[in-house]
């Protein structure tokens, strides 16, 4: 591509001819981490602790000491977070080629069928549902599961029940089938995971993570706004922090969506 | 017999708030044997070795045989008030905002004559029970009940000024998801606290015993993560004004020591919870705290912690915990320094293995969270600022006391 096309996507940003939409929740102290058994180790909450504030201890400035787990907030998850994924070359956040921070997506909205059960799992023919519509599932996109989950309380959005979690996911065959089959890049979902909440008990346990990061492809989870987004044709901007070997981190997703 | 005291009635926005005043504090060191008396709710006087005569007030030598072996022993409470006097004007700040102010001379029936604030019961040539109780200024004065209960005796006025009871006073329990934090909210709005808030962090994750805590009456559930700085601060903001008694149920116990954890995921964990936890609070709540401890029939008089009696002694099983709880009660001691000019008590209780989920495994006696939240009520209502609550924990202190290295042994195994 020529540098003047790049320069006419900066200046339709500018102008907004594109709009960029946030898909990212704010970081904060009080937003739900994943809860496993408490004999597990945990995923740390967000911590903010006042350096200074224009006061005796920065009289000039205001900034802050933060601390969270790499899995905290709207996150990604890199190939090395799972078992699967471990042995795989550039497997961490500090080593992903840079080029697969920006990616197309596909927006699968599944919210009417998730607000009328939070169990409601995707499948390969609700997948093959949604390509008779919109065409087939090009390689290397994000595939996006729209479930309007971000949108509920903060009890409901865990929605954690004396048998576990109770929230929206993919079921194996189609994590599989996304994976092998179209070659996905990655799949995002609303909820605290991208699996779902009861996908412990799935054949495999947690197939997103599974086959995701079994064939080196990512996640992003916690993710807000993705009914502003079109069915194609968004690209997702989702470049997490540095961080040493880093298995994922909290980051800033944002889409970039064009006028058509 | 006293009349009860009425709840207190909203403040008059127009009138300033009292500020605390101390009473004298001087005493000399040996005089401090009354403060550990007064402390654990004990009532100590010297007694000689050598001829059993107990002394009184505090002296290096016994009056009877001048032999200077004089410990502090736990002695009779029982005596006679000789007689009474009333001060009216008196020249100390504390005392003349507080007059007409009641004094006796008690007779004790073990030997010495004892000056002692009185309750309003008390009469002169009547029989009295002695107790030492810590004053505003965090000292051990001597204090004559009379002998038996008499109607609404808790609500003398000058008794309460050395207790912090709960009866109409705001209580504030940090954590209501332990058991101990909601046994704690059951027992204060027993003992007859107006309103008991009642903390709960990470609100959208249920728990056991949610609906109970939610439905009682005279209960505010209010979030709050104590090891985030900013959701004390935010909280304090609502109802830091009206926190009279703080009951911090702060609550992560896991076991382990150094060598069979892996890292410091667990360690810190316990920091946040247990040490940054107790520093917000501490920060968010103790300022508004010390400074509304005259602020009336409700005023703000006390904080309590509740901490492993491993904070004492290390106990490798649970190591890393009893560290934590070692740093909980070093602050607790800087505090009740702090908040001394409040007039503010700092009671701190002290338990073996609590009958929860995270000490599961650990053979009995443990010890019941009803059995802790009864303590703190009873605790508030003698003005104590320590407790040793079940045998565990009094076992330790006491094998503590005898031989420290010992007990590092014998808790080695």
């Amino acid at each position: 591509m020529q540098s003047k096309n790049l320069l006419e996507l900066a200046g339709a940003i500018s102008s907004g001819a594109v709009r960029v939409v946030d898909l990212t929740f704010t970081l904060s102290p009080d937003f739900p981490v994943i809860v496993l058994p408490p004999e597990f180790g945990q995923a740390a909450p967000v911590r903010i602790q006042e350096i200074s504030r224009y006061d005796g201890r920065g009289p000039a400035w205001y900034w802050n000491n933060v601390t969270f787990g790499e899995h905290t907030g709207t996150h990604f998850d890199a190939p090395i977070h799972w078992f699967t994924g471990k042995d795989l070359p550039n497997n961490a956040v500090d080593t992903m080629p840079a080029k697969d921070m920006i990616a197309p997506a596909c927006v699968i909205d599944c919210s009417a069928e998730a607000a009328q059960d939070p169990d409601f799992v995707l499948t390969v023919p609700l997948v093959e549902a949604w390509e008779s519509k919109h065409g087939r599932i090009p390689a290397r996109q994000w595939v996006l599961l729209r479930t309007d989950w971000s949108k509920k309380g903060w009890r409901d959005y865990s929605n954690l029940r004396d048998d576990g979690a109770h929230t929206p996911g993919p079921n194996p065959a189609v994590m599989k089938w996304l994976v092998e089959e179209r070659g996905i890049i990655g799949f995002g979902t609303e909820t605290i995971g991208t699996d779902a909440g009861q996908a412990g008990h799935f054949e495999p346990p947690y197939p997103a993570h599974h086959f995701l990061h079994g064939a080196g492809r990512y996640g992003l989870q916690c993710l807000c706004n993705l009914d502003q987004l079109p069915a194609t044709g968004a690209v997702i901007v989702a470049s997490p922090l540095k961080i040493q070997n880093g298995s994922g981190s909290p980051l800033r997703v944002i889409a970039l969506v064009g006028s058509n | 017999m006293i009349d009860p005291i009425k709840p207190p009635r909203r403040k008059n926005p127009l009138l300033r708030t009292r500020l605390p005043a101390s009473p004298p504090r001087p005493r000399s060191r040996t005089s401090h044997g009354f403060t550990r008396a007064a402390a654990e709710g004990r009532f100590m006087l010297q007694r000689c070795e050598a001829c059993g005569a107990f002394a009184y007030p505090a002296r290096e030598a016994c009056p009877s045989c001048l032999s200077p072996a004089l410990a502090f022993a736990d002695a009779p409470r029982q005596g006679t008030l000789l007689a009474e006097t009333t001060a009216r004007v008196p020249s100390d700040v504390y005392f003349r905002e507080r007059a007409p102010w009641r004094i006796g001379l008690v007779k004790m029936v073990c030997g010495p004559t004892i000056v002692a604030h009185l309750h309003a019961d008390c009469a002169e040539g009547a029989p009295v029970r002695m107790s030492f109780q810590l004053d505003k200024g965090g000292q051990a004065v001597a204090f004559a009940r009379p002998e038996g209960d008499t109607p609404n005796m808790a609500d003398d006025r000058q008794w309460r000024e050395m207790t912090a009871d709960p009866k109409f006073r705001r209580v504030f329990v940090t954590n209501g998801r332990s058991l101990i934090g909601q046994e704690a909210v059951v027992a204060l709005k027993a003992a007859g606290a107006k309103t008991v808030f009642v903390g709960v962090a990470e609100p959208w994750r249920p728990f056991a015993g949610e609906d109970l805590l939610r439905r009682q009456e005279g209960v505010e559930v209010v979030t709050l993560d104590a090891a985030d700085e900013k959701s004390a601060a935010d909280l304090a903001a609502d109802i830091g004004g009206k926190v009279d008694i703080l009951v911090n149920t702060t609550e992560y116990v896991r076991a382990g020591g150094l060598l069979d954890r892996k890292g410091t995921s667990i360690a810190r964990d316990e920091i946040d919870q247990a040490y940054l936890g107790f520093i917000n609070l501490a920060q968010a709540f103790g300022p508004a705290m010390r400074m509304r401890g005259a602020d009336g029939v409700n005023n703000s008089v006390a904080w309590v912690n509740i901490l492993s009696v491993y904070a004492l002694a290390n106990w490798p099983a649970f190591g890393a915990y009893s560290a934590s709880q070692a740093a909980c009660l070093s602050l607790s001691h800087c505090l009740r320094a702090e908040l001394r000019p409040g007039g503010i008590k700092v009671m701190n209780l002290f338990t073996g293995p609590v009958d929860i989920e995270w000490f599961q495994t650990v053979p009995p006696p443990k010890v019941a969270p009803r059995a802790i939240a009864q303590a703190i009520v009873s605790g508030l209502r003698g003005g104590l600022e320590e407790m040793y609550v079940g045998d565990v924990a009094e076992e330790i202190r006491q094998r503590l006391a005898a031989n420290p290295k010992a007990l590092e042994r014998e808790l080695d195994k």
